[in-house]
């Protein structure tokens, strides 16, 4: 092998130097290009006046107010009354006071741990909290007086005549305003999640529960005792497993029945539109254009009329993916159909076998496994789509979805369902590729 | 002998033929007994629903009809509301690919880069895939506002899992002597990749990339349905007034750019990207 100086390597070096320069030269144009497409995108969507308006502290409450739930002490000023109960529900009301809440309507105490202590007298309250001092409020006439200690104001705190807001720590809170003063602490938990709070299963064991449905005495006359334990769950109010697990039902009834169908609408229009199989230009033209025209429409169009049609529900789902795909399946099967081996197809027919037995035994074999992939990748796919459809209005979970978001004040539901979606697309997920790998030789492919 | 054989081979054919034909008259009865689910869940009927089927359709376009010229007028109206659903998917489609590139170049085996990393690296494409974007957007609606930004970025998170699957696989059947001979004239990892595996991919990444903008364009415009602007957000509000012209108009527009991106993305990856590289 031949030695280059080191001089002689700098001189070989230099055209190839200038020639991946050249090379690269649309790549950077391009790369330029983007990247002041980003900047264009950046003023379009005026992030820097999001970042400016952007909650991040809401994003925050509501995870952990997802994994927390809170209890209201609430007094009453006009009707008079005092009322210690689960997210300020009427049917989540302590009959029994619980062991931190101490004293009568006129004259209490709560105890919100680590020290910090509200004391309630008439129309009066005092708040102790460690490191800081106690806080004094007190409705005068329609003002509210509030006396803090000596120091500067927390920014926790916000007084003011009508509005009393002390958060010291994420979880206890104060509120005093002239209509009422409510005191929340925050608990970890999905509370209430197995049984309404005011069922008389609401806080026994897993063992109670278990030997409470074997043994003879009735808790409700109507029922075996099994059977009241499954309805109570099944209907707890709160959390309403009966209707989100219908619904769930529901996402994945729409997902499969719209795939099946048009998985079958789009075989046959598949065969019509394949150059190989129909020699008249004009039907394929058609067909195509028809393919096109159905998947581009859109599954959001074609849900939107159909709900108009047929209602909520997982009917009006199912036929917006079956239109939308027996485009796109009809697309991908006919392309599959124009790839195959005709040899297959003209051995099968040497021996004699006749139009339909040369599709059957010469060209289904060869597409069916494309066939089987596609569509236990849309199957997969659809099920994401159904939940987004869904939540447009065509029913199922992603309505249950949207609904609990615009209607909560507890995330603790919300992050239910979209826990259950997760795992339910998981699930199919998971599924599919399993399949596919079980049912096509040479696994994973797509 | 012979005769034995046929007699065996014929009634195995029987079997299989029977399965099949099981197999298929089950499929039937599920399909059927869920489409009377279906209809039996649903508010409205099958049969009424499909008497009344073009009446909407009907109802839209007679309205639109009836605005005459004035309709066409209301297409440079909506016109902002479609280059930001387009500007939504442009932007998701961009950042999901940068982050689809690394993810698929961490997670190709042949890349030299370290095994333990390679399944992690692909679970975390899976979720990313997985994870619906309707969560993510509106999970971000309720932090950031109503805006365009949480639709580009819960479509970005899906679209940089969905490519990066797409990506690695490209990846892992590159030639590998280029990378072999920059290996030996001392390239570092990131020149290999730079001079050995991202020109024997860009003709397939740009193909994957033109159909995932094409992905990305729907799924902007109907994450607009639920908030996040664009041609969505004004679909859904023409929809809730029952202004029908307008409804018309949306649906037409929304159409029209759907076919429209469909046949130049085709076109590019036809004609710029080679057509045996698309699959």
């Amino acid at each position: 092998m031949a030695v280059i100086s080191d001089q002689g390597a700098a001189v070989m070096a230099e055209p190839v130097r200038i020639s991946v320069k050249k090379a690269s030269a649309v790549p950077m144009l391009l790369l330029a290009g983007v990247v002041l497409y980003l900047f264009y995108a950046w003023t379009a969507f005026d992030i820097t006046a999001l970042l400016a308006r952007a909650q991040l502290s809401k994003g925050a409450l509501l995870i952990s107010d997802a994994v927390a739930y809170k209890t209201h002490v609430t007094k009453n000023f006009r009707r008079g009354d005092f009322e210690v109960a689960i997210e300020g529900e009427r049917h989540a009301t302590f009959k029994t006071l619980p062991d931190w809440v101490t004293g009568d309507a006129d004259k209490f105490t709560v105890d919100l741990g680590e020290g910090y202590v509200v004391r309630v007298e008439g129309k009066s309250l005092a708040f102790e909290v460690p490191d800081y001092g106690t806080i004094h409020a007190e409705l005068v006439g329609k003002k509210i007086v509030t006396t803090l200690p000596d120091g500067p104001v927390p920014d926790w705190l916000n007084a003011r005549d009508v509005k009393l807001d002390a958060r010291p720590t994420f979880s206890r809170r104060v509120q005093f305003t002239r209509a009422k003063l409510e005191i929340h602490k925050f608990q970890y938990g999905w509370e209430n999640f197995w049984f309404p709070f005011t069922s008389e299963l609401h806080g026994r064991s897993f063992s109670e529960l278990l030997s409470l449905s074997t043994s003879g005495d009735r808790l409700n006359p109507d029922q075996a005792n099994w059977q009241y334990i499954l309805s109570s769950f099944w209907g707890n109010p709160e959390w309403q497993h009966g209707h989100v697990a219908v619904a769930l039902f529901e996402t994945i009834l729409m997902a499969v029945l719209g795939t099946v169908t048009a998985a079958f609408c789009g075989l046959p229009l598949a065969f019509v539109a394949a150059s190989n199989f129909n020699p008249n230009g004009t039907i394929r033209f058609v067909v195509r254009r028809v393919f096109d025209f159905v998947r581009g429409i859109d599954m959001l169009i074609w849900s939107l009329i159909f709900i108009r049609a047929f209602g909520l529900g997982p009917l009006t789902g199912s036929l917006a993916i079956a239109f939308t795909d027996t485009g796109s399946l009809g697309k991908l099967f006919s392309e599959a159909l124009e790839n195959i081996d005709r040899k297959q197809v003209e051995g099968v027919g040497a021996t004699g076998a006749n139009r339909w037995q040369r599709y059957r035994f010469g060209v289904i074999p060869q597409i069916l496994p494309v066939f089987t992939s596609q569509f236990l990748y849309y199957v997969e796919s659809n099920t994401r789509s159904a939940t987004v459809i869904g939540a447009l209005g065509a029913g199922g979970i992603g309505l249950v979805l949207v609904e609990t978001m615009r209607t909560s004040r507890d995330w603790e539901n919300t992050f239910y369902i979209i826990s259950l979606i997760i795992v339910m697309v998981f699930m199919m997920d998971g599924a599919s590729s399993w399949l596919r790998r079980k049912l096509i030789a040479g696994g994973e492919s797509r | 002998m012979v005769e034995v054989m046929r007699q065996e081979v014929l009634a195995l054919e029987g079997r299989r033929r029977l399965y099949t034909g099981l197999s298929l008259a089950l499929l039937l009865a599920v399909v059927l007994s869920g489409y009377s689910e279906a209809s039996a869940l649903n508010s409205g009927g099958f049969l009424q629903g499909l008497s009344k089927f073009l009446d909407y359709p009907a109802q839209i376009v007679s309205q639109a009809w009836d605005q005459g010229w004035a309709f066409w007028a209301l297409f440079p109206k909506f016109l902002p509301a479609l280059i930001e659903t387009l500007n939504i998917a442009a932007v998701a489609t961009l950042i999901g690919a940068v982050f689809a590139t690394v993810l698929s170049l961490l997670s190709s085996r042949n890349l030299e880069v370290p095994p333990a990393a390679i399944p992690v690296v692909r679970r975390i494409m899976d979720i990313m895939r997985a994870f619906p974007e309707l969560i993510i957007a509106l999970f971000l609606i309720f932090v950031l506002g109503a805006s365009p930004v949480p639709a580009a970025i819960a479509v970005a998170f899906h679209t940089s899992g969905a490519l990066g699957k797409l990506f690695s696989e490209v990846n892992e059947n590159i030639d590998v002597k280029p990378l072999e001979g920059l290996k030996a004239v001392g390239g570092n990892w990131l020149q290999r990749v730079r001079f050995g595996v991202i020109p024997q991919v860009l003709p397939n990444y740009s193909s994957y990339f033109l159909l995932r903008f094409e992905i990305n364009v729907r799924a902007s415009a109907i994450l607009g349905f639920v908030g996040a602007g664009g041609i969505g957000t004004e679909l859904s509000r023409a929809i809730g007034w029952g202004a029908g012209s307008e409804t018309a108009a949306l649906f037409l527009m929304l159409f029209l750019s759907i076919v429209a991106i469909d046949q130049l993305s085709s076109y590019l990856r036809r004609h710029f990207v080679g057509a045996d590289n698309f699959s």
